[in-house]
């Protein structure tokens, strides 16, 4: 080093470039699995992500201040909106406006059409943690129940006898997935200490019975079978050659 | 100094406007906004990313697109760089620390400036490809004019890389060498009114201008052609002009001699 002034020349460049550095490494190691709710008419998330131009209108049009747009820190994809329900869950706008101010339709405007409305929004599918829910310990609460703005239809309470106390009923909060929006005002509602009611995505929650399986006593669930795809094929030598030529 | 203080003012004004302003007023920000609940305003490029990744375009995004396209190809150019961007705040300060601390330019990283047209061009065929705004997904100048416009500090980080990025590893690296959007607007700028006139017989050939601008090959006449700065690529910054002691370079925007330059 000729002098000072050098030496700290060299100093400050080389502090700038490690911090830059480790910044980068950290966002680079940081995998995050958490998951986050996307805001109505968002539903195909793969929809939502080639037409979103993350320019938060959606987020200036909420009057809750429940959509928030992602940082490089969030799960969400950086500069997307998203929410938590347990914090500040869709109210559901009767106009909607989130969707509305929306300039290119990545929130989708279908909603809007008259026959349709924040009924037919699908932002996730609330499920209850029987562990902790207290009702299913016997405790009366129908916190969730009483929030749910589609009351008993997405959310309805079924009773059960007590077996623990053997005189008792249960009154259970279960939820009806055809019919769950998944705005996540039963987990803000939800009394434990963490929800017992969580909003997930759908495709977290979501399974799929499949083609092959019809309901019993159901004629019209065959017609479901009218869509379906022909086109899977069996490979029908390996069933007999298992059989034949197998070592059994 | 008062093109530099202009531009500055602007510059905050509009991050301020879109960040403190009624939502009467202006609500979004620079990627696409609405201005007194009727005008739309879009980043064409995001526009035209998202047209290709969902070949699909609805119309208020298109309006606003164009409206700004239309602004900055008939009109100002290049200026977007210079006037709006929030990450010319930052490089610009990263060339002045630069130039404080004598460091010369690095013999490891040499970027050509058509690097930037390259990316401009993979980023349009990605989002096709990936049916993504690919550049949207991940842009620095997204990250930073969001995180000042709805809050938070993680895009601090983000600023002080692009910061240490221009500093230290390759000058003007950034808005000069990688930028696609930057490509975009001096693309469609070749035509715009908006021009830095040249007067030859008053030039004393001290090459200050050249010094100072952050893309000096738009200046590669100086001293030798009387003609105006004709690139799409000047991003109107007017620093140029600033430092001519000779009044020798001036902003023009209707050029009426356009046929004898
Ligand atoms: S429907 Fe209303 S509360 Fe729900 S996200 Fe949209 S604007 Fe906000
Ligand atoms: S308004 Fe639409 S495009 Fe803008 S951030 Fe919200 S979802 Fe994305
Ligand atoms: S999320 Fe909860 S409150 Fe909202 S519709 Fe579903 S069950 Fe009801
Ligand atoms: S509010 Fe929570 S604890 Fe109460 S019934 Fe609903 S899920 Fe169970």
């Amino acid at each position: 080093m000729k002098n000072r002034r050098d030496f700290f020349k060299t100093s400050f460049k080389t502090l700038c470039l490690c911090g830059g550095a480790s910044f980068l490494a950290s966002l680079a190691l940081e995998a995050k699995e958490e998951y986050f709710l996307r805001p109505p008419g968002a539903e195909d998330e793969e929809r939502f992500l080639s037409l979103c131009i993350r320019c938060g209108l959606c987020v200036d049009a909420c009057p809750y201040d429940t959509l928030k747009l992602a940082s490089v820190l969030d799960a969400a994809k950086t500069g997307t909106p998203f929410f938590e329900a347990r914090k500040i869950p869709c109210y559901l706008c009767k106009d909607i406006p989130c969707i509305k101010e929306c300039p290119t339709n990545a929130l989708d405007n279908k909603h809007l059409a008259p026959d349709k409305g924040i009924e037919s929004l699908q932002m996730g599918i609330a499920i209850v943690d029987s562990a902790s829910c207290v009702a299913h310990w016997g405790i009366q609460c129908d916190a969730c129940y009483r929030a749910c703005p589609l009351i008993d239809r997405a959310l309805k309470i079924e009773t059960k006898r007590n077996e623990r106390t053997a005189k008792h009923a249960l009154l259970l909060p279960v939820v009806d997935h055809e019919v769950c929006v998944g705005c996540g005002l039963c987990e803000l509602a939800c009394i434990t200490q963490e929800p017992a009611i969580r909003v997930l995505p759908r495709t977290y929650v979501l399974g799929k019975a499949g083609d092959n399986y019809i309901k019993g006593w159901d004629r019209d669930d065959e017609n479901r079978l009218k869509e379906s795809s022909t086109k899977k094929k069996f490979d029908s030598k390996k069933a007999t050659q298992y059989l034949n030529d197998g070592d059994l | 100094m008062r093109y530099l203080i202009a531009r500055r003012i602007v510059q905050i004004a509009i991050l301020a406007l879109f960040a403190f302003a009624p939502s009467a007023l202006v609500m979004g920000n620079l990627s696409s906004s609405l201005w007194f609940n009727t005008i739309p305003l879009s980043d064409p490029f995001a526009a035209l990313q998202i047209f290709l990744a969902s070949l699909s375009i609805d119309l208020s995004l298109l309006a606003g697109a164009l409206l700004i396209f239309l602004l900055y190809g008939i009109f100002l150019g290049r200026a977007f760089c210079a006037w709006v961007c929030p990450i010319n705040l930052i490089t610009d300060f990263a060339s002045f620390v630069r130039q404080k601390m004598g460091l010369r330019a690095s013999k490891f990283i040499i970027l050509s400036k058509n690097l930037r047209y390259l990316i401009l061009i993979l980023t349009l065929v990605l989002s096709f490809i990936l049916s993504q705004p690919v550049f949207e997904a991940f842009s620095y100048i997204g990250i930073v004019q969001r995180g000042v416009i709805f809050g938070g500090f993680s895009w601090a980080f983000v600023g002080f890389v692009i910061f240490v990025i221009d500093a230290f590893l390759a000058s003007r690296a950034v808005c000069s060498h990688f930028c696609p959007l930057g490509a975009f607007y001096a693309f469609i700028s070749r035509y715009a009114l908006l021009k830095v006139r040249y007067h030859l017989s008053k030039c004393t050939k001290c090459f200050k201008c050249v010094e100072i601008c952050p893309e000096r090959q738009v200046l590669a006449h100086i001293g030798k052609e009387q003609k105006n700065v004709l690139s799409g690529e000047c991003i109107r910054c007017g620093r140029c002009i600033e430092v001519c002691d000779d009044d020798a370079l001036e902003f023009s925007i209707f050029d009426i001699r356009r046929k004898n330059v």
